[in-house]
C-alpha cells in the first residue's frame, strides 16, 4: 500500500463574515518528502489556506487531510502531525526563547526533558543558543524569525508549514535559514514554503502551487513550469556602445545607457548568435545577468493573465 | 504517549507557565492587593470598626469584615490574573501556540483557571495573613473554609477567561471588574449583614452571587451567615458549571480566536 500523502486539499472553500471569498475550491496534493511551494500576491488565500490546516481558521467547505488524517474530522490528531512558522511573530516577547520552545513542546504532550533537549538542539542548529535565557524582545528581527522556527520544530512535524519565515531577514541569515530548512527536508520532512522571494522557491522547491484571487492558477513542479519561460531578458554590462544596435530575428536590443544593453531573445536561440553579433560589432561585453529571476517573470506573467481574465468575466 | 498523559504534561506547562508569571511580576500581581487590604483593615476595621462595636454573633467589626475582605482579594486577583493573561496572549498571539497544538479546549481552560485560582489562593493567604496582624481568628469550619474559597475562585476565574475571549482591546476587560464586579463585590454583603437592609433590597441582594460566596466563606471562619451555606453551595457550584460550558462553548467555537 503506498503511504497517504502529506497534504491533500479538497474542494476548500472559505468565506469570510464579510462575503470576502478568500478560496474559491481549491485542491492540492502534497507528497511525503517533498519540498513544495506555495506562491501567490498578497492576499491571493495563501494564509487562509495555511490557517485552515493550521486550524486557525474554519473552512466554508472542504477538507484537508495531513497524512491520511482530517483536520476537520481528527484535528488533535492532525495537530501532531504538523509545525508552523507563521508570517507573524507570535509568540510571548517576554518569555525566553528557551521557556517558548519548551512550553511549545509541552502542548504537544512532550515530557519537560525531552522538551530541554530539543530546545537546546533546534535552538544551537538556529545559533540561537547564546540568547536562549535572554528574554525574546531582545531579540533582532532574523533572530525571532529563527525562533518560531526552532519552536515549530519542538514536536519534530512530519509535515513543516513556512509562511513567508524569511521576510525581513537579511541575504546571510536567509541563507542560513535556507540551509537548515533543507536540512530538515533532507532528513524526511516535508515542507510547505510561501515565500515572496522567488529565488528562495526556484532554488529549495520541487513542485509548486501558483494561487491567485483564492483560486489555483499553476500547480506543477519547478522544472515544467520554468520550462514554460519562452523569453528571457539578459542586461550586459559594455564597455562602449556602437551607434548602431545588431540586428537579429526574433532578439531586440534596448539601450538602458551607454554602458548597459538589455536583449530580450526565446529561450530556445542559442546565446552563441548573440555574441557572435556582439563580436562583429566590436561590443565588449564585461559581465552579465538575467534581468529577473526566472520564476519571477514567469510568476508575474502568470498572475497577470489571471487579472486579465478576471476583468473579462466581470465585463462581460 | 497516550493521549491523558500527553494532555497532563500540557495542562501542567500552561499551569506552571501562569505561576511563572505571576511570580515574574509580583510586585503587580501579589503586592497591590496585599497593600489595599492593609488599608481597608486600617480605614475600616481599626478606625471605624473601633467606633461599631459588635456586629453579629458577638464578633468585633473587624472579625466581621476579614472573611468578606479576603474573599473579595481572591475574587478580583481570580478575575485579573485570567483576564489579563489570555487577553494578553491574544493580543500578542502567542494564544496561536496552543490553538495549533494537538492540546483539547478543555486543558486549556483548566490550565488557565489552576493558574488564577492559585494567584487568588496566594493572595487570600496573604490577605489573611496580613488580618492576623489587626484581629484574632479561629477557623470555625475548615473545609467549608477551603470549598467555598475554591468555588469562588474558579467561578470568577472562569468569568474573567469569558471576558477575555469576547475582549477586542484592553479596555474591555477593565470594564466588567469596574462596572461589575466592583459594585457587586461592595453589595455582597462584605461590609454589612444584609438581615441590616430592608426590603426589597434584602431580596435583590440575593440576586448578587457574591454574597453566597462571601457568607459561605464567613460561615466557614466565624460559623455565621445571612444565607443557608448549603444554598451557597449549589449557587456556586451552579455558576461553576454553567460558566464552565459557556466558557468551553466559546472556545469549541473559536469565538474571538479562530476565524
Amino acid at each position: 500500500m503506498s503511504p497517504s500523502p502529506a497534504l491533500v486539499v479538497e474542494n476548500l472553500r472559505k468565506t469570510y463574515g464579510n462575503g470576502v471569498q478568500a478560496l474559491k475550491g481549491i485542491s492540492l496534493t502534497v507528497q511525503p518528502g517533498d519540498f513544495f511551494a506555495l506562491l501567490g500576491p498578497n492576499g491571493a488565500g495563501k494564509s487562509t489556506l495555511i490557517g485552515i490546516l493550521s486550524s486557525l481558521v474554519n473552512s466554508t467547505e472542504g477538507d484537508a487531510r495531513i497524512f491520511g488524517v482530517s483536520v476537520n474530522k481528527q484535528r488533535n490528531e492532525a495537530m501532531k502531525l504538523i509545525g508552523l512558522v507563521p508570517q507573524e511573530i507570535n509568540f510571548n516577547q517576554f518569555e525566553k526563547p528557551f521557556d517558548i520552545c519548551v512550553n511549545e513542546a509541552g502542548f504537544y504532550g512532550i515530557p519537560r526533558k525531552i522538551a530541554a533537549e530539543r530546545a537546546e538542539k533546534y535552538l544551537k542548529e538556529l545559533r540561537l543558543w547564546d540568547k536562549a535565557q535572554d528574554q525574546a524582545r531582545m531579540l533582532s528581527g532574523g533572530m525571532k524569525r529563527r525562533l518560531m522556527i526552532a519552536r515549530a520544530m519542538m514536536n519534530e512535524p512530519r509535515l513543516l508549514i513556512l509562511d513567508e519565515p524569511t521576510a525581513g531577514v537579511d541575504i546571510e541569515i536567509r541563507r542560513s535559514m535556507w540551509q537548515f530548512i533543507s536540512g530538515i527536508n533532507a532528513a524526511g520532512t516535508t515542507v510547505i514554503l510561501t515565500t515572496h522571494y522567488l529565488e528562495e522557491a526556484e532554488q529549495l522547491c520541487r513542485n509548486i502551487a501558483i494561487i491567485d484571487h483564492g483560486s489555483i492558477v499553476e500547480n506543477t513542479t519547478m522544472k515544467n513550469l520554468l520550462s514554460k519561460l519562452d523569453v528571457e531578458t539578459f542586461v550586459f554590462d559594455v564597455t562602449d556602445l556602437p551607434n548602431t544596435l545588431p540586428s537579429l530575428p526574433g532578439i531586440s536590443f534596448r539601450c538602458v545607457d551607454e554602458h548597459t544593453l538589455e536583449a530580450e531573445m526565446p529561450r530556445t536561440q542559442p546565446m552563441n548568435t548573440l555574441f557572435d553579433a556582439f563580436g562583429t560589432h566590436g561590443i565588449t561585453v564585461t559581465s552579465m545577468r538575467n534581468k529577473t529571476n526566472r520564476l519571477e517573470e514567469l510568476f508575474v506573467r502568470l498572475v497577470e493573465n489571471g487579472r486579465q481574465e478576471l476583468s473579462k468575466e466581470k465585463v462581460a | 504517549m497516550s493521549n491523558m498523559s500527553g494532555n497532563l504534561v500540557a495542562l501542567h506547562t500552561i499551569v506552571r507557565r501562569e505561576i511563572v508569571r505571576i511570580m515574574r511580576i509580583w510586585t503587580q500581581t501579589l503586592i497591590p492587593p496585599a497593600i489595599t487590604m492593609t488599608l481597608y483593615f486600617v480605614i475600616f476595621g481599626k478606625l471605624i470598626g473601633s467606633r461599631i462595636g459588635t456586629i453579629q454573633g458577638g464578633f468585633s467589626y473587624m472579625q466581621y469584615i476579614v472573611p468578606g475582605l479576603v474573599m473579595m482579594s481572591i475574587i478580583t486577583n481570580s478575575y485579573g490574573n485570567i483576564s489579563s493573561s489570555f487577553f494578553g496572549a491574544k493580543f500578542q498571539r502567542s494564544v496561536e501556540e496552543m490553538l495549533v497544538s494537538p492540546m483539547p479546549n478543555w486543558v486549556i481552560l483548566l490550565g488557565y483557571v489552576t493558574g488564577a485560582v492559585a494567584r487568588g489562593l496566594v493572595v487570600g493567604a496573604l490577605v489573611l495573613l496580613i488580618a492576623l496582624f489587626f484581629t484574632k481568628l479561629q477557623v470555625a469550619h475548615p473545609l467549608i473554609t477551603f470549598l467555598s474559597v475554591l468555588f469562588g475562585a474558579t467561578i470568577f476565574s472562569l468569568a474573567g477567561f469569558v471576558n477575555a475571549i469576547y475582549a477586542k482591546k484592553f479596555d474591555d476587560i477593565a470594564l466588567v471588574p469596574t462596572f461589575v464586579l466592583t459594585p457587586l463585590t461592595y453589595l455582597g454583603g462584605v461590609f454589612y449583614s444584609i438581615s441590616m437592609l430592608g426590603e426589597p433590597w434584602q431580596a435583590i441582594s440575593r440576586i448578587n452571587p457574591i454574597l453566597y460566596m462571601v457568607n459561605a466563606f464567613r460561615y466557614g471562619v466565624l460559623g455565621i451567615s445571612d444565607v443557608q451555606v448549603g444554598i451557597a453551595f449549589v449557587v456556586m457550584l451552579g455558576f461553576v458549571i454553567g460558566l464552565s460550558i459557556v466558557a468551553l462553548n466559546l472556545l469549541k467555537r473559536g469565538v474571538g480566536l479562530r476565524s
